[in-house]
């Protein structure tokens, strides 16, 4: 390469370039099919540090990281067979007689929508096939996304520096089921018609502007031939457009933050241990996708799914038994059969439909409010400002276990409460019966499920505790010289060991003082209160790790005996309060 | 770690006379304290690595690429016969397929050369990687999220100094009007759009197209009924014999949509019930009161109407009150007649709004 340089240095033009680095000979054949390529680009871009940078990109391993994936494929799939679908769908609710190749069809006047949605179905080769991937993936991305989302609130993924990205996730997730109404709402069929009349009727209940509501959005009365066009609009431009734009976010926060991990030996709060991108990511991630999608052709190619034409065109007064929406909408659909209908009431000549608007209009926003505020209210109330990249045990974490049970549980309530009708016919039951259990069950689960989560996560830990201090059960009985007979217990290794005793122990905040030097309250006193209560209701019952001294107590002793004595427990170390230690504001 | 590689049975063993009679006191120990002990375990690092069998068997190694290879060769196979099946099966031909039923054939086999072309691809490339890339755990290194202290100062720095060159702080009136500017003719976007979204109600959602006089005709035949016609026990779908003349079909049926029964006239509770009909006919919206749908399930036995969207009942009864459910709202009963001919027809329009609730229900 040097020769190189002073070889041509001889030309004068040459000479003006006499600094500028000269490219290195290509290793192989290979390199320079990659130096052509590549390196016109970077030439052009510079974009060789950051690939190179992303190639080398470690990420951890665990089953779990795959939900994310799944969701971020199912997307894809939507959004590659959703284009395929536009070839096709005319996004009209005008009126047309069938005359496709169905024929219990033929001859009957539908709209637009449709009778395109049929012909997808039966005259366009492999359209059915794709429809039916589109619906599963878009239930795929649904279920996959939720589960993601109880894997990060149930392991603490959610914790700083990641609760922006939490927000952006339940906002993903919020907006997927708008996405998912929008889209099986367009076809015009019976089913998803009635599901828009009852949507027309959620507006309704909205006080003061919900008939303009309604009127606005169907342009005039319903059902109208503006909601369809208006739906298509949303679901294949406006939703699309924002759900990726977030997903990117989504996505770069976690390049950004790099990937959380799960416990274990080698693993700490500062690094990542995994595998880089290239090539073992590449492989499993991009086969991976292959997976996901192959597997929804295979569920679209065996499992009809939304027959449209057996439920056929809308019109507001047929309606069939049975009617639900997609599983996503259980839960609010759920809502509305449980509510009952004394939460409606007149007053000064006004009509308020709280028995409609409480599960159709606020339900949704307040659950997501309230998960999108869960990394904040528990960051208040443990007080804990660290930076955490290693993931919780469900287990060690009790309250908040027993906390998204609880949440899972109410939404559980919700989701059978949408399915009383079918439960009452296929298992014989009064439906009047199914639907007041079902009322109490929704305020008396889910403390149950508290309870019993909470519990299990504390046997759970002692469990771990027992495993650490006294070994595994080998089952061999020893006798002793002098007649005494014990089971041998082989101790943990070091590395089972290590999960089982990494995670931090756990205090509440402590007040310790509600009034300053002067003896004057303290502005925030009723605050710090309050704070320190939710602290203590969360940790009150914490088990902690064993420590080495524990450990070494029940080796010496053998049985139940598990602390070394010490020093009563000094009430000193526990965390305090910032706010105990602000110095008294000088008045001025 | 003084623990380690102590067997718990010997400790055990050597303890002759009984466990647990007395804890170690850490003062009794070696050292003053703490007994030599760490306050807490330490992270043992990485485990040893495990080899695989195709790390250290070449044959092994053979016979991951052959399951690799494959996997591979099916997937283009079944992308050969996808391409043949696409155009050579009838789309129209439907098959028995033992678990599922009657099926299309055309969908199965395309559907699964299709996930087979996939997943063929995608179970190959997974394969590949567990069993002979790199399975060695590589470790990258964290930094604390927060940018140094020097950056976030430059960044406050350079802002309040943007701010200052640009005189933001010294001439408040730009300050002021800029705010205006930046944040109204985002208005000039919204206001057409709010505006031309659609009309505006009025008084559109108290009113139907039921009139005085209007028969009752059936739903779909649109044929009038005759109050001979109507037994006891049976039930119509009935709709104005005005929706010929609509030039909004689904619009008005949305509104207009009436169930007609027909009870013994003993039944009927309230005297207005059966005032409002004629010899037990009795006519009353289809539309529900919760949010919309059509009551379209009666229980003959019962006189009960369900709605299958969300289960309330209305008992026909008591004037269609709810006796189950999330409506509040009885239905609305329509006034009907006989005409000389011995049809049925509206004695008058609806006497309140059909169908959900809205705000100004009451006011209308």
């Amino acid at each position: 390469m040097s020769n190189d340089r002073n070889g041509s240095s001889d030309d004068p033009i040459d000479r003006l370039r006499r600094e500028d680095p000269q490219p290195e000979a290509p290793a192989n054949p290979g390199m320079k099919a990659v130096g052509g390529v590549a390196g016109w680009l970077d030439d052009r871009t510079g974009a060789a540090k950051p690939v190179g940078y992303l190639m080398k990109k470690v990420f951890p391993d665990h089953w779990s990281f795959m939900l994310g994936e799944v969701a971020m494929y199912s997307m894809i799939i939507c959004l590659i067979s959703g284009t395929f679908l536009t070839f096709w769908f005319v996004p009209s609710a005008g009126q047309v007689v069938y005359d496709g190749s169905y024929l219990p069809l033929r001859g009957v006047t539908v709209s637009e929508a449709y009778r395109s949605t049929v012909d997808i179905s039966f005259d366009i080769r492999g359209g059915l096939l794709i429809r039916q991937i589109h619906h599963w993936a878009a239930l795929m991305f649904i279920v996959a996304l939720s589960v993601h989302m109880l894997r990060v609130f149930f392991t603490g993924a959610f914790r700083k520096p990641r609760e922006i990205n939490w927000v952006i996730g339940c906002i993903l997730s919020m907006l997927a089921l708008v996405e998912g109404f929008a889209g099986y709402s367009l076809p015009d069929d019976l089913l998803s018609g009635t599901g828009l009349r009852a949507a027309e009727g959620f507006m309704r209940s909205v006080p003061v502007l919900g008939s303009y509501m309604s009127y606005f959005l169907f342009d005039g009365a319903f059902p109208g031939e503006a909601i369809i066009p208006r739906l298509y609009s949303v679901h294949v431009l406006l939703l699309p457009a924002i759900l990726v734009g977030l997903f990117v976010a989504h996505i770069g926060l976690v390049f950004i933050h790099k990937h959380t991990q799960y416990p274990g030996p080698g693993k700490t709060n500062d690094n990542v241990v995994g595998f880089p991108v290239m090539p073992v990511y590449a492989a499993k991630a991009g086969g991976f996708f292959f997976i996901v999608f192959g597997v929804l052709a295979l569920i679209a190619a065996l499992v009809t799914i939304n027959p449209i034409w057996a439920y056929g065109p809308y019109d507001p007064s047929p309606v069939t038994a049975g009617s639900q929406p997609d599983w996503y909408m259980g839960f609010a659909d759920g809502a509305l059969r449980l509510l009952p209908g004394w939460l409606e009431f007149t007053a000064f000549g006004f009509t308020f439909s709280f028995n409609v608007m409480i599960g159709a209009i606020l339900l949704i926003p307040v659950m997501y409010g309230l998960m999108a505020a869960y990394p904040f209210l528990e960051r208040w109330v443990t007080g804990d400002d660290r930076e955490h990249h290693l993931l919780d045990r469900p287990r060690n974490n009790p309250t908040r276990t027993g906390l998204g049970m609880a949440a899972l549980t109410m939404y559980g309530v919700l989701m059978f409460a949408a399915g009383n009708d079918i439960m009452a016919i296929k298992l014989g039951l009064s439906i009047n019966d199914i639907t007041h259990i079902l009322r109490a069950a929704f305020f008396v689960a889910p403390p149950i499920a508290f309870w019993v989560t909470k519990r299990i996560c504390l046997s759970l830990q002692r469990r771990d505790r027992d495993l650490v201090l006294h070994g595994r059960e080998t089952g061999r009985i020893v006798r002793t010289a002098d007649g005494q007979f014990f089971e041998q217990h082989e101790p943990l290794d070091e590395y089972t060991r290590w999960l089982l005793v990494q995670h931090d122990k756990q205090e509440p905040l402590q007040l310790t003082a509600g009034v300053d030097e002067h003896g004057v309250a303290s502005p925030t006193a009723r605050k710090d209160k309050l704070r320190v209560a939710l602290s203590e209701f969360y940790f009150k019952d914490r088990i902690d790790p064993v420590t080495p001294a524990e450990l070494a107590a029940a080796h010496h002793d053998g049985h139940a005996l598990e602390a070394i004595e010490e020093a009563p427990h000094e009430e000193a170390s526990r965390p305090a309060l910032e706010s105990s230690h602000r110095k008294p504001r000088k008045r001025p | 770690m003084s623990e380690n590689g102590t067997p718990h049975g010997e400790v055990v063993g050597t303890g002759s006379n009984g466990y647990g009679a007395s804890a170690v006191r850490l003062d009794q120990g070696h050292i003053e304290g703490t007994g030599g002990l760490p306050e807490r375990f330490e992270n043992p690092g990485l485990p040893p690595h495990v080899a695989r069998m195709a790390d250290l068997d070449e044959k092994a190694a053979k016979r991951a690429e052959k399951q690799v290879a494959t996997l591979f060769g099916l997937s283009s196979l079944a992308t050969v016969g996808f391409i043949i099946a696409f155009f050579a099966i009838d789309k129209e031909s439907s098959t028995y397929i033992p678990g599922i039923g009657d099926a299309s054939l055309y969908n199965v086999v395309i559907g699964v050369l299709m996930a087979v072309a996939l997943l063929g691809v995608g179970v190959g490339a997974v394969h590949w990687a567990k069993t002979l890339m790199p399975d060695a755990e590589s470790v990258e290194y964290r930094h604390p999220q927060r940018a140094k202290d020097e950056d976030r100062q430059r960044v406050v720095s350079e802002l309040t100094a943007g701010g200052d060159k640009a005189q933001l702080g010294r001439r408040p009136l730009i300050k002021y009007s800029l705010l205006g500017a930046l944040a109204l003719p985002p208005i000039t976007l919204v206001v057409p759009l709010v505006a031309g979204l659609g009309p505006v109600p009025k008084d559109a959602l108290s009113k139907t197209i039921w009139k005085k006089g209007d028969r009752l005709v059936r739903d779909p035949e649109r044929t009038p009924i005759r109050a001979d016609q109507v037994t006891i026990g049976s039930v119509f779908h009935v709709l104005p014999e005005s929706i010929k003349d609509s030039e909004h079909v689904l619009e008005d049926k949305a509104k207009a949509a009436v169930l007609l029964m027909r009870l013994n006239p003993e039944d009927i509770k309230p005297k207005k019930e059966r005032d409002w009909g004629h010899e037990g006919i009795v006519a009353y919206s289809k539309i529900c009161t919760h949010v919309g749908c059509p009551v379209g399930l009666y229980e003959q036995q019962t006189h009960h109407l369900l709605c299958p969207c969300h289960q309330s009942t209305f008992d026909v009864t008591q004037d269609c009150k709810v006796i189950f459910g999330p409506a509040k709202r009885p239905l609305p009963q329509l006034k009907i007649t006989v005409d000389s001919e011995g049809y049925l027809v509206a004695d008058s329009a609806f006497r309140e709004a059909v169908g959900p609730s809205f705000w100004e229900r009451g006011s209308a």
